[in-house]
């Protein structure tokens, strides 16, 4: 076969098919058309403004790698005046975690970006290690995901920052919207595809590689040769992830454009007000400040659990909701049994190690006053429990 | 004629994305395969036929020939229906594989062929 010239600059030979247009490009054209896009997705949704200070939320992993570099990139080439940090959370997980986080101290080096590293020993005073020495490895991926979407939002309390960035990519997203489809939650099938979500007094998060594809962002860390880690968590990896990952890769085989069109799905239900009404109203977490639709956060849940050891694995399982997406707005359902059994966990705390006060970036605190009074205004509690998590337990 | 004086090709292969795991842990390989593979595609691979027969060596032939030979283990998370699983990203001498004719791009000694899994955690 001859050797194709670049469909952009028709000069240099072509190195890569992008799986978005089918386009034959070559190495500089693809660095630049990839760069630009990102940089197209972030000024169309206005993500940042001058002098925000942005936490890109680093794992080691492809995505977080160059998430981090593009940004960097793109913050100098366009004077975004962007604070950048490094923001890793340390699960705990010894001959993964430690490894990958060697790659990030690497990569605060080479990027030259403030770097925080935040433990769930340290806040939460358990390692993956230990709950996994405790509960086995049947429910851990929710005790991290709850534990690392709160500990990400504290991280970035401690520096201060307004904003989390995160790798998230478009395969990733397209994967959500199947699995919200598959679970039957429509509520969250929406939000899934947002590219930046904020709650009442949450810090944002943001997804500037929304529209990015994986072959994508992988084909440029090789190219640009950068350094990143790529090992499966040693604790079961979520299995129900994984095959939509893989249905998702022969529908991508088939037909490259399955990944955007997957998203726009996503983006065209319409969330009716039915369903908004079950949505729950959200709330402070009684016992440690952060945000919950329930009396309690399901990280403070879950620790109580874990605390009291001899919680049986249907309490905990009855608190068990999804991983990846917290606030939890899914359809809810209400019984007076598993009110009963919420009851039996939810008492004093006296005894156990909690969390600290969850404190919100100084702009978006809400008055002490206000805090205090939700502290200590005895709200009834509720069960609100996902129907397909419920079957999926029983 | 025997089998050792078929004639054969020397490749370097590099896997990379986690698909090192299933290879000895080991990034980079120097392989040498023969420069002829049973035809048609798909048939076993340790039959090589005398006389030049079959077909040139393609990515095809190189895959089945580094299941059957350099992979360790889980061969499903490499391997599945006579190609590579999808979400591996090959490259062929620094190219996507796309632009190559992908399974059927007949190797040259001294190739360079990379294979990357885009499976593992970002
Ligand atoms: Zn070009
Ligand atoms: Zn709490």
């Amino acid at each position: 076969m001859p050797p194709r010239s670049c469909a952009l600059c028709n000069k240099a030979r072509a190195i890569l098919k992008r799986p978005k247009t089918g386009q034959q490009i070559c190495r500089e054209c693809f660095f630049w058309v990839f760069e630009t896009e990102v940089h197209n997705t972030i000024t169309e949704a206005a993500l940042f403004k001058p002098g925000d200070k942005v936490a890109i939320g680093a794992s080691g992993g492809k995505d977080s790698t160059v998430l981090a570099y593009v940004m960097k990139t793109l913050n100098d080439r366009y004077n975004y005046g962007l604070e950048l940090f490094l923001l890793s959370i340390d699960e705990g997980i010894t001959g993964y975690r430690d490894d990958s986080l060697e790659t990030v101290k690497r990569n605060q080096q080479q990027y030259d970006m403030p770097l925080k590293i935040l433990s769930y020993d340290e806040l939460y005073g358990w390692t993956m290690d230990a709950i996994v020495s405790q509960i086995g490895k049947k429910n851990n991926c929710t005790f991290c995901g709850v534990f690392r979407r709160q500990a990400l939002d504290r991280g970035a309390s401690a520096l201060h920052v307004d904003h989390i960035v995160t790798g998230h990519n478009a395969d990733d997203i397209a994967e959500t919207v199947l699995m919200n489809i598959m679970r039957g939650d429509i509520a969250r099938l929406g939000r899934c595809t947002l590219i930046c979500t904020q709650g009442e007094d949450t810090i944002k998060r943001s997804k500037p590689f929304k529209y990015a594809y994986e072959k994508e962002i992988v084909m440029y860390a090789y190219f640009k040769k950068l350094d990143y880690f790529s090992t499966e968590c040693i604790y079961s990896p979520d299995a129900y992830r994984g095959h939509a990952r893989a249905f998702l890769k022969d529908l991508e085989a088939a037909r490259p454009s399955a990944i955007i069109d997957i998203i726009h799905s996503g983006e065209a239900f319409e969330v009716t007000e039915v369903i908004k009404a079950t949505q729950k109203v959200q709330q402070t977490c009684k016992r440690c400040g952060y945000m919950s639709s329930n009396y309690l956060c399901k990280a403070c849940t879950l620790l109580e659990g874990l605390e009291r050891g001899g919680a049986s694995p249907s309490v905990v399982g009855l608190l068990v909701t999804t991983a990846s997406e917290l606030p939890f707005n899914g359809l809810s359902l209400q019984t007076n049994r598993m009110q009963g059994k919420l009851d039996a966990v939810l008492i004093s705390a006296d005894n156990m190690r909690t969390i600290p006060l969850f404190q919100t970036p100084s702009t978006l605190r809400p008055p002490m006053s206000t805090f205090k009074e939700q502290l200590s205004s005895s709200t009834q509690s509720q069960v609100i429990i996902d129907p397909i998590h419920l079957s999926t337990l029983a | 004629m025997s089998a050792t004086s078929s004639p054969a090709i020397s490749l370097k292969v590099e896997f990379g994305g986690g698909l090192e795991l299933l290879f000895s842990n080991e990034r980079s390989h120097t392989v040498t395969i023969p420069a002829r593979a049973p035809s048609p595609a798909g048939a076993d691979t340790d039959v090589h036929p005398p006389g030049g027969g079959g077909r040139p060596a393609d990515i095809a032939f190189l895959i089945a020939w580094l299941r059957a030979n350099l992979l360790q283990e889980r061969a499903e998370l490499f391997e599945e229906n006579g190609t590579v699983r999808p979400g591996i990203l090959v490259l062929v001498n620094d190219t996507d594989w796309e632009l190559e004719g992908e399974g059927e791009y007949v190797l040259k000694d001294g190739d360079e062929i990379v294979f990357i899994s885009t499976l593992h955690g970002g």
